[in-house]
């Protein structure tokens, strides 16, 4: 089979299995973009801006497990898609980039829409390539997608000249079956020597804390994570990224843990006398001050990434290895043992989480007047508990209250920009969860500053009828930045109000959506269910909420775990133990 | 502590801007850095020079193994090891000077290896330090140019950093 540069960029991408590419056409892609017209099995959805492309194949990546794809063209087209790439690079999301490039025999002149894009992509991707010849595309798109997937994925960008896919060229074709590299060899099983001392650690314990993040989501460990804490009986909490990945509603799942987590479980990791870490990677938004950080545990770290361990905590016991095949065989261990853990001492550690949990730290103070953004949640909680139901966020407040107030009881469910922290990620991100799952029910959580971010996006959702339904907490300010400016700025809220906003509801209708504004509590679960009720249509509800409500707990940049600023609802109980 | 690593890694397009990369945005400091082709034209061969505590050393170390160009590494340091930097010196070199210089040249075995009327281009191989003492010896003034290699380093004995290893 004889094919030209651009059909077997797309040829290739039907190798891989891809169904759906995010784009956006220009020069430098022409090429390609007239093989993709030419042939029906790789979809191509049209975005209305590159950055919406990226997220939209990370919330697909992030949903389904497989890899996102992207493509765009050279200049702005890589430039605006490097924020999405950023924020995949962030929270390690398989994704594969092609972006144009000006032909390489005018690279380096500052010819038109040129950018040096493997230089403006390094450090934000796990690797990049510039493919120069013909001949190397197929090779390099195979090594993308291996590198993208395996060990601790991550975005890869492929930059291809315009000459090197002409369409007067055309090569024989062979897409690589296996790719080898001798640089690059993931990790797989951890050492079991490695896991037999951790085991032993683990039944000597008389303080545990399983702490899990998004390693366990993206390497798909959920089941094997869950059959080892509830065989010990041990309190469980989890980061943002790896909120599903233990049943939230079950007894033993202590909340999240770090800046917003709960009481219990700040305190309980505080107070471990064992700390098994799980694909998680102690970042500071967790840890708090790291001097005062788990100041009693023995650490256990599970990570794919050996650069992830001791990375900013010093750790007794590292295991390098893919959570799924670390945690299988660790249970497989503890059978061969028939050990147990310390149940007497597990009874009474228990005993003082119970006393931690019953301060109750997620409580706030209920208005029948305006709608609390934390009723909000427990609402949508409320409506779509029984439904198969995804919910993608933005960035801030209303991503805060997402995570303590709506238990998410599966993995993949709940996504969000969690290390870059990219506003504008809630909207993009749910059309690529919806492409993948077009039966089920995807929500985005999201504020009224974030949505504006990518809101010309709701033109793709008309284009390919991407029902989603869209929850805007709207309280008129950047809630998080106010939150900080009213605690640490003595109230002065420095360009954080949001003036001359849109009408939300008549901007959603001019895209041809639903348009609902909610302003009464009373109205809410209604309104949620009207929405939900229109299967075939975006509904945009624009739910007004109390404009000063704070997330809390709250425990400020650098310090410990056990100086959580508390909700005033419980000002009696300010000074916790 | 200073470290001396000695890195494999694929002689591609833009591996060593990865590496260099890599310590700026993470804020590693780097003394020197040397590279060059090997025997085996696919494979280059860095040696770096850098200074951190243990914790500093261990993360570089691993970040450096996380690039996919990066073959194979070793920290030099960890072992005995000959180390060797390459030194060209431009020199003022009048009338008696000329002798002078000459003869610190050859303590120190040099050799000049450019004459003119008025100056010297001295070759000079050695560590850092004797490198170092050549030019303090040489009164202020005199020098005109240096140019150093960054140093070099191998291990000593049987212990070899190649792909088979």
């Amino acid at each position: 089979m004889e094919l030209t540069g651009a059909e077997i960029v797309v040829q290739a991408l039907k190798d891989e299995g891809v169904e759906y590419v995010w784009g956006y056409p220009g020069g430098a892609v022409l090429h390609i973009y007239d093989a993709i017209f030419k042939q029906n099995d790789v979809r191509h959805i049209l975005v209305r801006h590159e950055q919406a492309a990226a997220h939209a194949a990370d919330g697909y990546a992030r949903a389904t497990g497989k890899p996102g794809v992207v493509l765009v063209t050279s200049g702005p087209g890589a430039t605006n898609a490097v924020t999405g790439i950023a924020t995949a690079f962030m929270d390690s999301i398989p994704m594969v980039v092609l972006t144009g490039q000006v032909p390489t025999p005018v690279i380096g002149s500052d010819a038109f829409q040129e950018v040096d894009t493997v230089g403006i992509t390094r450090p934000c991707v796990k690797h990049n390539f510039l493919v120069k010849r013909v001949e190397d595309i197929a090779e390099t798109i195979k090594k993308a997608f291996y590198i993208a997937t395996t060990g601790r994925p991550g975005p890869v960008v492929v930059d291809i000249p315009k000459d090197v896919t002409d369409p007067n060229v055309r090569i024989p074709y062979e897409y690589p079956q296996k790719i080898e590299m001798r640089s690059y060899n993931p990790v797989e099983r951890g050492h079991l020597g490695q896991i037999r001392k951790a085991v032993d650690l683990m039944m000597a314990a008389e303080r545990p804390v399983v702490y899990t993040g998004g390693g366990v989501v993206l390497g798909d460990g959920s089941a094997e994570l869950t059959e080892l804490v509830r065989r010990l009986n041990f309190p469980i909490t989890q980061t943002l990224m790896g909120l599903g990945a233990y049943p939230a509603t079950d007894r033993q799942f202590l909340g999240m843990l770090g800046m917003h987590g709960t009481y219990e479980a700040n305190m309980a990791m505080h107070e471990a006398d064992v700390l098994i870490a799980i694909g998680a990677r102690f970042d500071d938004r967790v840890t708090g001050k790291i001097a005062s950080f788990c100041p009693n545990a023995r650490i256990i770290h599970i990570d794919v990434d050996p650069a992830s361990i001791s990375k900013t905590v010093r750790v007794d016991v590292p295991i390098v290895g893919q959570v799924k095949s670390v945690l299988a065989d660790m249970l497989r261990l503890i059978d061969e043992l028939s050990c147990e853990p310390n149940a007497e001492a597990l009874a009474r550690w228990w005993a003082r989480i119970g006393a931690w949990r019953d301060v109750e730290c997620l409580a706030y103070d209920h208005s029948d007047e305006v709608i609390k953004p934390q009723f909000a949640i427990e609402t949508l909680y409320k409506v779509t508990r029984d439904r198969d139901f995804y919910l993608t966020s933005d960035v801030g407040q209303h991503q805060m209250f997402a995570a303590q107030f709506y238990p998410f009881d599966k993995p993949r469910r709940w996504i969000n920009s969690g290390g870059l922290g990219t506003m504008g990620f809630g909207v993009p991100s749910a059309m690529g969860v919806k492409q993948a799952f077009p039966e089920a029910d995807v929500g985005v959580v999201t504020g009224e500053a974030s949505v504006q971010m990518c809101i010309q996006e709701l033109a793709t959702c008309s284009q390919y009828n991407l029902p989603l339904k869209i929850f805007l907490l709207n309280n008129g300010y950047m809630g998080m930045v106010r939150q900080w400016q009213e605690f640490f700025y003595d109230g002065r809220y420095s360009h954080s109000y949001v003036d001359a906003l849109p009408d939300f509801c008549k901007l959603a209708e001019s895209y041809g959506h639903v348009g609902m504004r909610i302003e009464k509590p009373a109205d809410l679960e209604d309104a949620y269910r009207e929405a939900f009720g229109m299967k075939d249509r975006l509904v945009f509800l624009d739910v007004v909420i109390d404009p000063e409500e704070n997330v809390y707990p709250m425990i400020e940049a650098g310090k410990g775990h056990h100086e959580m600023h508390m909700s005033p609802h419980l000002s009696s109980e300010r000074e916790l133990a | 502590m200073r470290h001396i690593i000695s890195i494999l890694l694929e002689n591609e397009a833009g591996a060593l801007s990865r590496v260099s990369g890599l310590f700026s945005a993470r804020g590693y400091n780097i003394e020197s850095l040397t590279v060059a082709p090997t025997e085996d034209p696919t494979l280059s061969r860095m040696t770096l020079v850098t200074r951190g505590d243990e914790n500093i050393i261990e993360q570089i170390k691993k970040q450096l193994n996380k690039l996919i160009d990066v073959v194979k590494l070793v920290d030099l340091s960890e072992g005995p090891h000959i180390e060797r930097e390459l030194m060209m010196i431009k020199v003022r070199a009048e009338g008696a000077m000329r002798e002078e210089i000459k003869r610190l040249s050859d303590i120190f075995r040099g050799s000049i290896i450019d004459v003119t009327a008025n100056s010297f281009t001295i070759e000079m191989t050695g560590d850092g330090n004797k490198l170092d003492a050549f030019i303090a010896a040489l009164e202020g003034d005199t020098i005109i140019e240096t140019v150093r290699s960054g140093p070099l380093g191998i291990a000593r004995g049987g212990r070899r950093l190649t792909l088979t290893t």
